[in-house]
């Protein structure tokens, strides 16, 4: 293991900069485009089939519309002889026979076609999956930060938060950017990003306060740039090691979990960057000196000495 | 804290010990648990054989050596081979070479069973093969979720309006009977129901005073309040919430059993049927690969009703007209006997002219019923009529927004009518369907009927082929990001890194041991979860070894180890409790998927902070602890 000795502060201006622009993009694409939710949110019938050879995606359109579904969306999915599906909600039909239609006609114009998987979610369960994601990554988002509060005080705490938020949003940001699905999987990637990044987080920020305490000299720019240097080899393994497993989730885990791997990744990246650019940052904006952890920390000098 | 630190740690507190050694009961413990880990998860690497199961419907009967050798001579016949065989108590097992052979095999045994004329119901099953000597620990494998063993899952919503409406007429019916009774006049003929109340209509005061007297001494489902109707003394009773619920939960738990009669009858062999929340309810099943069939019994809301052919001198009032045969058939309004009273129904095969019919048994209320019906009405005609709801789903604005409504569309059919030749009695036949339907009207009479009709909200149906690919990718992922970490840390950090390594093995085996245990189904978010696990469990060895290696710089070796362990606790504490929070919102909030990926998680946390504090420090303990050091490599 190496000893780093990198000024990381120097760059803070530029790196805030970066933030700020990277996160005003994520924002504007959220509120002008929003998130490309997948099935589970919006509602309707998906149907995926494999036939024996290739098959193009515009002929099996063709043949729907011939029959009468005109507004089905027909994709190659992962391979040129996989398809997939789309069909949104539509009232005055039978909703849940609708996949079974669709699979019919299509078994009919190709006997050895195959169904994969048939999803159909109701327009009411969709509306209520979306309010309770929704609620989850609040509730997440609340109780971690109710934790940040009972571990850290002040303006530690301030720079966690911050550091959280921006992660969420970029990650969000970048799938309605790049158009990816949403689904139950990808919510379930970004709140484990929630405690990532906040893991990330806490080891800089104890680390910053416990060295506070034990450099007697040097500018607070000093001992965050100190702090996050001794911390640096462990971030970096962690991060890589976590990359390493989700490259394999990414490349051999298959089209179903692509979405959750991709979110994971960005997270691991963002949570990263921002524990060093974003909450140690923060604690510069703000103006944290000695004297901000001297009178509060004095009783609990035992337990925080990690 | 600290304190706490110490006991958890195991430093050493005295001067007796050696630095970094571990008391002999703490190696033991950490070498007990790692093997119960061991037995625990083993299971999990025995491929199940694919199986048929056997079961017979009639509860007394015992599954004979005749069952088991005409199945298996079928079975030989058709070119199957047959792995092994095994009864228990009402079930036969047998076991077969791959999923073809299960289901070609499924089609053969029923054939052959189906032409001894008794009943039995043919499953696919996956057969445990852990080894006899495991299953005495109760080690098993984990199951699979449907995206891993393929299979159908349903979301069914309850129409509880239907139910409430439903009830509300049966009310309607005993509050005009009481009201008779007591010779209180209403006004008549107008509809008393308006969704959950009812209001009546009395010509003056004092009536409507006095039947509120009665109603009140009759009824408590109701709240009652004394209000005009249409300009008149009237009542309004207003069904109360607790009602509302029992209502609802009756529905539920009505259609509950009705929903694992039919699933018992589809032949699944480990269905999960359950309620959720206040009117749907969970339908799972595995290995089922037709949707559209399963979809087609389950939500079939379809009933008999047994009907005298009205005489040509009764009130139009109180009959019905419905067309048969290209005529019109006039049929009293009222039931003789429904479909409810039925307690077997078997398709079969008239034996003269080889077409479908339904024999049925009626329960005793049902058989008194039937026969003095028909004792009276000798050479009259009687009708059968097939009564079916068939869900349909409409937009209405509701307060500008758009909302998806369903109701149900009531179909009857007359599907026979034939004259009464002698009083029936507990026992008969009904002719005049076409096989398909005569099999499912079976099938339907013998689950019993819905209590209220219900509509498929959400439906994932997972092929078999997919299924398996997901297995196969999800475990190359751990099989290779596993490796991948593996050798990084052996690169890395070398003998440390080699500890790492084994806390790191142990930990994916706790792992799989508990989530064994706990009986925690495995689905393709939970594997991303141990992946995920995986590469995170890591963190706490490095957070150890490069405090240590920060401690070297002041520290003697030993010391070193020791504060490096100690010191890097809180912070692996800290850093894991967060992570853990998460899992535990996702568990709590989550659904399906999320759910499976959060219990991995949440597991995760768990035995990897066990395995990087106390399983890493006794591997480091053995090797370093106890000798004087001069140099530490990390």
């Amino acid at each position: 293991m190496k000893t780093f000795n990198f000024d990381f502060m120097r760059w803070r201006l530029a790196a805030s900069m970066g933030s700020g622009v990277a996160l005003l993009v994520s924002v504007v694409t959220l509120a002008f485009a929003g998130l490309n939710f997948g099935l589970d949110f919006t509602g309707g019938t998906l149907v995926e089939v494999g036939y024996p050879k290739t098959v193009v995606a515009n002929d099996v359109r063709v043949q729907l519309e011939n029959a009468g579904f005109n507004n089905a969306v027909v994709q190659n999915f992962g391979t040129d002889t996989d398809l997939l599906i789309r069909v949104p909600s539509r009232p005055e039909v039978d909703q849940a026979t609708l996949g079974d239609q669709i699979q019919a006609l299509l078994r009919e114009a190709e006997p050895e076609m195959e169904v994969r998987r048939s999803e159909f979610v109701g327009p009411a369960v969709g509306a209520e999956l979306r309010e309770t994601a929704g609620l989850a990554m609040l509730v997440a988002l609340g109780a971690v930060m109710l934790y940040i509060m009972f571990r850290f005080t002040g303006k530690f705490s301030i720079g966690a938060v911050t550091a959280l938020i921006h992660d969420v949003i970029i990650t969000l940001g970048m799938f309605a950017i790049f158009r990816w699905t949403f689904d139950l999987a990808v919510l379930a990637a970004v709140l484990a990003v929630i405690g990532y990044s906040l893991n990330d987080t806490i080891v800089v920020s104890d680390r910053i306060r416990e060295n506070f305490r034990k450099m007697r000299r040097g500018g607070a720019m000093e001992v965050i740039n100190r702090s996050l240097n001794q911390t640096l080899g462990r971030t970096v393994v962690t991060s890589f090691t976590t990359l390493l497993v989700l490259l394999a989730l990414l490349i051999f885990g298959g089209e179903l979990i692509r979405g959750f791997a991709i979110a994971l990744i960005i997270g691991v990246f963002v949570g990263t960057y921002s524990s060093i650019y974003v909450a140690s940052n923060m604690l510069m904006v703000l103006g944290i000196r000695r004297e901000d952890l001297v009178v509060p920390e004095r009783e609990r000098l035992q337990d925080d000495v990690p | 804290m600290s304190s706490m630190a110490e006991r958890l740690l195991g430093m050493s507190s005295g001067p007796a010990r050696a630095p970094n050694s571990y008391p002999m009961w703490r190696y033991l413990m950490i070498l007990g648990i790692v093997t119960l880990g061991v037995i625990y998860a083993l299971p999990n690497l025995f491929q199940p054989d694919y199986a048929l199961q056997i079961r017979s419907d009639s509860a007394d009967e015992a599954m004979t050596p005749m069952v088991l050798s005409t199945a298996t001579a079928a079975l030989t016949e058709a070119g199957i081979a047959i792995r092994a065989t095994e009864t228990n108590e009402r079930n036969l097992i047998i076991r077969v070479n791959s999923d073809v052979d299960q289901l070609r095999g499924r089609e053969v045994v029923q054939t052959a069973l189906a032409a001894t004329g008794e009943d039995y119901v043919v499953a696919l099953n996956l057969a445990s093969t852990t080894p006899a000597w495991l299953q005495a620990f109760g080690a098993k494998p984990m199951s699979y979720g449907l995206d891993l063993s393929g299979g159908v899952h349903f979301l069914l919503e309850v129409d509880m309006d239907k139910a409430i409406a439903d009830r509300m007429a049966t009310e309607e019916d005993n509050l005009r009977r009481i009201l008779r009774e007591n010779r209180l006049r209403y006004v008549p003929s107008r509809d008393w129901v308006d969704g959950k109340r009812i209001d009546i209509a009395f010509y003056d005061e004092a009536v409507r005073d006095e039947a509120r007297t009665v109603i009140e001494k009759e009824y408590e489902e109701f709240r009652i309040q004394a209000r005009d109707v249409d300009g008149r003394p009237g009542l309004w009773l207003t069904l109360t919430e607790l009602r509302v619920r029992e209502i609802e939960k009756y529905a539920v738990s009505q259609n509950l059993q009705s929903l694992r009669n039919r699933v018992d009858e589809l032949g699944v062999s480990e269905p999960l049927v359950q309620s959720l929340g206040r009117s749907r309810i969970v339908v799972d099943l595995p290995g089922v690969q037709d949707s559209a069939d399963a979809k087609r019994i389950l939500n079939k809301f379809a009933n008999l009703e047994f009907r005298l052919v009205a005489r040509p001198d009764a009130r139009p009032s109180e009959t019905e007209i419905f067309p048969y045969e290209g005529r019109d058939i006039v049929l009293e309004r009222r039931n003789i006997v429904t479909g409810d009273r039925v307690t077997n129904a078997l398709q079969e095969y008239d034996p003269d002219t080889g077409t479908p019919q339904v024999s049925i048994n009626l329960d005793g209320v049902g058989g008194d019923r039937m026969h003095d019906v028909t004792r009276d009405n000798v050479g009259n005609d009687m009708a059968i009529l097939f009564k079916e709801l068939r869900p349909r789903t409409r937009i209405v604005i509701e307060d500008g927004v758009e909302v998806v409504k369903h109701f149900s569309v009531e179909e009857k059919r007359l599907i026979n009518v034939a004259t009464i030749r002698s009083a029936l009695g507990y026992r008969f036949r009904i002719t005049g369907l076409g096989l398909g339907e005569a099999r499912d009207l079976a099938l339907l009479l013998r689950a019993g009927a819905l209590a209220a009709p219900m509509y498929i909200v959400e439906e994932r149906t997972v092929g078999a082929s997919l299924g398996a690919e997901n297995i196969d990718q999800g475990m190359r992922s751990i099989v290779i990001g596993f490796s991948l970490v593996l050798v990084f840390m052996m690169v890395y950090y070398k003998g440390f890194g080699l500890a790492a390594n084994v806390a790191l093995t142990v930990n994916l085996v706790l792992l799989i041991a508990v989530m064994s245990v706990l009986g925690a189904t495995l689905t393709l978010p939970g594997i991303a979860g141990i992946v995920l696990t995986v590469g995170m469990a890591v963190d706490a060895n490095v957070l150890i070894f490069s405090r240590i290696k920060e401690e070297l710089a002041e520290r003697s070796p030993q010391a070193a180890i020791e504060a490096g362990f100690d010191r890097a606790f809180l912070t692996i504490l800290d850093a894991n409790v967060t992570t853990f929070f998460v899992a535990i919102i996702l568990l709590a909030i989550g659904t399906g998927p999320v759910k499976g990926f959060a219990i991995t998680l949440a597991i995760g946390i768990v035995t990897s902070m066990f395995t990087a504090i106390l399983g890493t420090r006794a591997i480091v303990n053995l090797v370093y602890g106890g000798r004087s050091l001069k140099k530490l490599v990390i």
